[in-house]
C-alpha cells in the first residue's frame, strides 16, 4: 500500500515535471501532438476504407509499417549496449546514460507494437492473439514468439528503471540484488527480440531474399550501430536543453560501440553481396532487382545506393579516431548511420523480399500519403513518450525531486 | 480443450444468468462454477449483450426489433471462438447467426453450411498441360462460385502462358489479352495447392488457418486478424487479401455457401481457394473443374483407388512445382 502511494506520487510529480518547461519545450511537444493528430486522422481513414488506402498490394503485402517495426525493434534492443556495461560491468561512465537508453527502449517498443497494430487488417480482432483467451499459435508461429518477446522486453524495461527511480525518489540507494536479475535477463532478452524478429523473415523459404542465415546477426550489428547512434544524439540534445550533465567520456565510449557495430555491419553487407552476385542463382533475383532493377523497374535503386553510401561514409568517419573524437563529425556520422540503417531495414530488406512475386511478376511499392501520415504519427508518439520519460527522470536522478511524505 | 457445456449461448435476448444445469445451490452455481476460458468469454458476452440490449432499448425507443436483433447478433459473432475448436452445436449456432444477419442486412436467404470433412477422403488435383488452351473459363467460374470481390477483380486462379521450349514462370505471361491458344505457347494454371505441409498454416499467429481432415487448407474469416504473414509464407501465391470491403453485386451472390468456403467476406481478412468446399463436400467437382471446356482439370479422392486422380498419378508422368521447398502440394501437373 505504501509502495502504491509512493508510486502514484512519483507519477504525479513526474507528470508535473513533464508538463513544465520553457517555450521551446512546449513548441516541441505541441508540434509532436499535431503530428500525432495527423497520424490519428490518417489511421481513421485507413480504418474506414481498409488497407486499400496504403501502397500495399497482394504482391508487396508488407510495407512502411513493417519496415519501421523491424527497424525499431533494433533501436529497442540497442539499450542493452548501455545496460550491460553499467549494471554488469559497473562502468560508471555509462551509468548516467543508461536510464535514458532504457527510456528509449520503452518508447521504441511502444512504437513497434503500434506499427504492428496499424498493419493489421482487423485490429478489432487483435484479442485473438492474447494467450489463454485467443488461440495463440505458439511455438509454431514466429509472430507469436515476437508477441511474447516484445511484450516481455517492454515489461523488463518498465520495471527495472521504475524500481531504480522509486528508490532514488525516496532518497534511497537501489539494491543491486533486486535489480540485477532483471538486468541479466534483459541482456539476453535484447538479443532475443532482434533475433526472433529476424527469424520472422528468415523462416520463410518462400522468400529466398530473407531465407538467409546471416539475417539475424546482421540485424544485431545494424541495431547496435543505429540504436546507440540515436542515443548519442539524444544525450546531446538533453545536455544542451537541461541541467543534466553528460560527460564527454560517456559519449566517447558509446561511440566506440557504434563504430565496431557499424564495421561489422559493413563486413556482413559485403558477405551478402558476394553471395548474391559472385554466382547468381535464381534465388538472387530479388537482390538483382534491388541493386540493378528488373525489366526497367528500379524504384528501390536510389534508396539502396543512398543507404550504402551513407553507411560507408559514416563508418569511415567513425573509424578515423581524429574525426570520431570531434563532436561535429561524430554527430554527422550518427545521423548518416541512423538514416542508412532505417533505409536498409525497409526499402533494402522488407520490400525487395516481395519482389518479384512467387511467379515472377514485378509490382513496385510506393507508400501513400495516408501510410506516411500514420507512420509520422507513430514516430511523433515515440518521441513524445521518450521526452516525457526523460523529463520525469532527470529531476529524480539529480535529486531535485524527492518523495514528500506529508 | 474442455468441451463447453453451455446452453446459454443464445442469451441474446438479455435474459441471462440462466445456466440451465440443475445444481443444488444457487450460490454454488454462481460463485463456485468451474469456468474455462470459453465459458468465461460466453458469460462476458452475455453480460455485454444484456448491457447493450439495455442501452439500446433505453436510449433508442425508435430502434426497430430488427436493428436490435442485428446488434445483438453482431456482438455474439464478435465474441465467438475459433471455428476449429467449436463443437458441432456451436458451429451450427454461428452458421445460423450468420445466415440470419445476411437476411437482416439483405432481405435474402443464404444457405450457409458447416458440413465437416467426409470419412476416408483426401482431395487431390491434377492439371493436364497438354489440354489447357488458356480460355480462362475456370477463372470466371471460380469468381462466380466463390463470391470473390469484383471491385479488386480478385481471382484465385492464375493462368500462365509459357512459350514452347521453356518452363520459367518469370518469363511467362500472366495477363494476356489476345486470342488463345496462341501459336507456339502452352498454358499452366496455378492456385492454392493445398499442401500436405503448408507453410501458411505454420506461421499464422492465431491458428485462423488450418488443414482440414480431407486435406483442404481453410481460413476462418472471422478469426483472421489480417497480419498477412501467411501471404508472405506462401511460395505459390495461393492467398488473397481483402484490401477493401469486397463488392459482389446482389444478384450475382452465390447463396449456396459454406462457413469455410464462399460465404461473404469482409475487409481486412485473408481468403483463398478451398477446392470449392461447399461443392466438394457434397460430392461435386469444384467450379473450375466443371467449367473447363477442355477437360484439363481433374479432381478427386486420393484415397479412392478407383478415382480418376489415382489413375492419373499411376499412369502419367506427373510433377509438382517448387518441390525443393518440401511443401508437398496435392496438385500435380502432367502431359498426355
Amino acid at each position: 500500500m505504501k509502495q502504491l502511494t509512493i508510486f502514484f506520487s512519483l507519477v504525479r510529480d513526474g507528470l508535473d515535471s513533464a508538463t513544465t518547461g520553457n517555450t521551446k519545450y512546449h513548441v516541441w511537444m505541441g508540434a509532436l501532438t499535431l503530428i500525432m493528430l495527423l497520424g490519428a486522422y490518417s489511421y481513421y481513414i485507413q480504418l474506414s476504407e481498409g488497407l486499400i488506402v496504403t501502397g500495399m498490394t497482394d504482391r508487396v503485402s508488407w510495407g512502411l509499417y513493417i519496415s519501421n517495426f523491424t527497424f525499431l525493434v533494433g533501436v529497442a534492443a540497442a539499450a542493452v549496449m548501455l545496460v550491460m556495461p553499467t549494471y554488469v560491468l559497473k562502468d560508471v561512465d555509462f551509468s548516467r546514460a543508461v536510464l535514458i537508453g532504457e527510456g528509449m527502449a520503452v518508447a521504441a517498443l511502444i512504437m513497434c507494437l503500434a506499427f504492428v497494430t496499424v498493419d493489421l487488417g482487423g485490429p478489432a480482432n487483435a484479442w485473438h492473439l492474447i494467450p489463454g483467451i485467443g488461440t495463440f499459435n505458439f511455438p509454431n508461429s514466429m509472430l507469436s514468439w515476437d508477441v511474447i518477446v516484445l511484450n516481455g522486453y517492454l515489461f523488463i524495461n518498465l520495471t527495472v528503471p521504475l524500481y531504480i527511480l522509486m528508490k532514488k525518489y525516496q532518497g534511497k540507494e537501489p539494491n543491486r540484488r533486486v535489480y540485477l536479475p532483471g538486468v541479466m535477463i534483459s541482456v539476453f532478452w535484447a538479443v532475443g527480440i532482434h533475433m526472433v524478429t529476424a527469424f520472422l523473415y528468415a523462416g520463410l523459404p518462400a522468400r529466398p531474399f530473407w531465407n538467409n542465415a546471416l539475417l539475424g546477426p546482421r540485424f544485431l550489428a545494424s541495431a547496435f550501430a543505429a540504436g546507440p547512434a540515436l542515443i548519442i544524439l539524444a544525450l546531446q540534445v538533453i545536455k544542451n536543453n537541461s541541467s543534466y550533465k553528460i560527460e564527454h567520456t560517456t559519449i566517447r565510449k558509446i561511440s566506440m560501440v557504434v563504430t565496431v557495430a557499424a564495421q561489422v555491419n559493413l563486413i556482413m553487407l559485403i558477405s551478402e553481396l558476394f553471395k548474391e552476385f559472385y554466382a547468381p542463382t535464381h534465388h538472387s533475383i530479388s537482390a538483382v532487382y534491388l541493386y540493378f532493377g528488373l525489366e526497367g523497374k528500379n524504384a528501390l535503386m536510389p534508396w539502396i545506393y543512398t543507404s550504402i553510401t551513407m553507411n560507408v561514409i559514416a563508418t569511415c568517419i567513425l573509424t578515423i579516431h581524429l574525426l570520431r573524437k570531434d563532436l561535429k563529425w561524430l554527430n554527422l556520422a550518427c545521423i548518416l548511420l541512423f538514416v542508412a540503417v532505417w533505409i536498409e531495414k525497409g526499402m533494402g530488406l522488407i520490400i525487395p523480399g516481395f519482389i518479384p512475386g512467387p511467379w515472377g511478376d514485378i509490382v513496385e511499392y510506393f507508400p501513400t500519403w495516408i501510410e506516411i501520415g500514420v507512420t509520422a504519427g507513430i514516430w511523433a508518439m515515440g518521441f513524445f513518450i521518450f521526452t516525457i520519460l526523460v523529463k520525469a527522470f532527470i529531476p529524480i536522478e539529480q535529486g531535485t525531486l524527492r518523495y514528500n511524505k506529508s | 480443450m474442455d468441451k463447453p457445456t453451455d446452453k446459454d449461448t443464445n442469451c441474446g435476448s438479455g435474459n441471462c444468468g440462466c445456466n440451465g444445469n440443475s445444481k443444488p445451490d444457487g450460490t454454488d452455481q454462481t460463485f463456485n462454477k468451474v469456468t474455462d476460458r470459453r465459458n468465461m468469454l460466453k458469460s462476458l458476452t452475455a453480460g455485454l449483450l444484456a448491457g447493450t440490449g439495455l442501452v439500446n432499448s433505453a436510449c433508442s425507443v425508435t430502434a426497430s426489433d430488427d436493428t436490435r436483433e442485428k446488434k445483438s447478433l453482431e456482438w455474439e459473432e464478435y465474441f465467438k471462438g475459433n471455428y476449429q475448436l467449436m463443437t458441432d452445436e456451436e458451429k451450427e449456432g454461428t452458421v445460423q447467426r450468420l445466415a440470419r444477419l445476411y437476411e437482416l442486412n439483405n432481405g435474402k436467404h443464404a444457405n450457409i453450411s458447416a458440413q465437416g470433412a467426409r470419412e476416408d477422403v483426401l482431395y487431390g488435383y491434377a492439371f493436364n498441360i497438354s489440354k489447357c488452351q488458356g480460355y480462362m473459363d475456370c477463372v470466371n467460374a471460380c469468381v462466380q462460385e466463390n463470391n470473390q470481390d469484383r471491385g479488386s477483380q480478385m481471382q484465385y486462379i492464375r493462368i500462365h502462358e509459357h512459350e514452347n521450349g521453356q518452363l520459367n514462370f518469370e518469363l511467362a505471361e500472366d495477363d494476356y489479352y489476345h486470342e488463345v491458344p496462341a501459336e507456339g505457347h502452352f498454358y499452366m494454371g496455378t492456385q492454392c495447392f493445398h499442401c500436405e505441409n503448408p507453410p501458411c498454416v505454420e506461421v499464422c499467429p492465431v491458428k485462423a488457418t488450418w488443414k482440414e481432415k480431407d486435406g483442404i487448407v481453410v481460413i476462418d474469416y472471422d478469426w483472421c486478424i489480417g497480419c498477412r504473414y501467411c501471404m508472405a509464407a506462401c511460395p505459390y501465391d495461393g492467398r488473397r487479401f481483402n484490401w477493401s470491403n469486397p463488392q459482389v453485386p446482389e444478384e450475382e451472390v452465390n447463396e449456396n455457401q459454406h462457413y469455410l468456403g464462399n460465404r461473404l467476406r469482409k475487409k481486412g481478412v485473408m481468403e483463398k481457394c478451398t477446392f470449392c468446399i461447399q461443392r466438394s463436400r457434397e460430392g461435386k467437382n469444384p467450379a473450375c473443374v466443371e467449367a473447363c471446356p477442355t477437360g484439363a482439370r481433374i479432381f478427386g479422392n486420393l484415397l479412392d483407388p478407383n478415382s480418376e486422380i489415382r489413375w492419373v498419378l499411376a499412369n502419367k508422368k506427373v510433377f509438382r512445382l517448387k518441390e525443393d521447398l518440401g511443401t508437398e502440394p496435392k496438385f500435380w501437373y502432367f502431359m498426355d
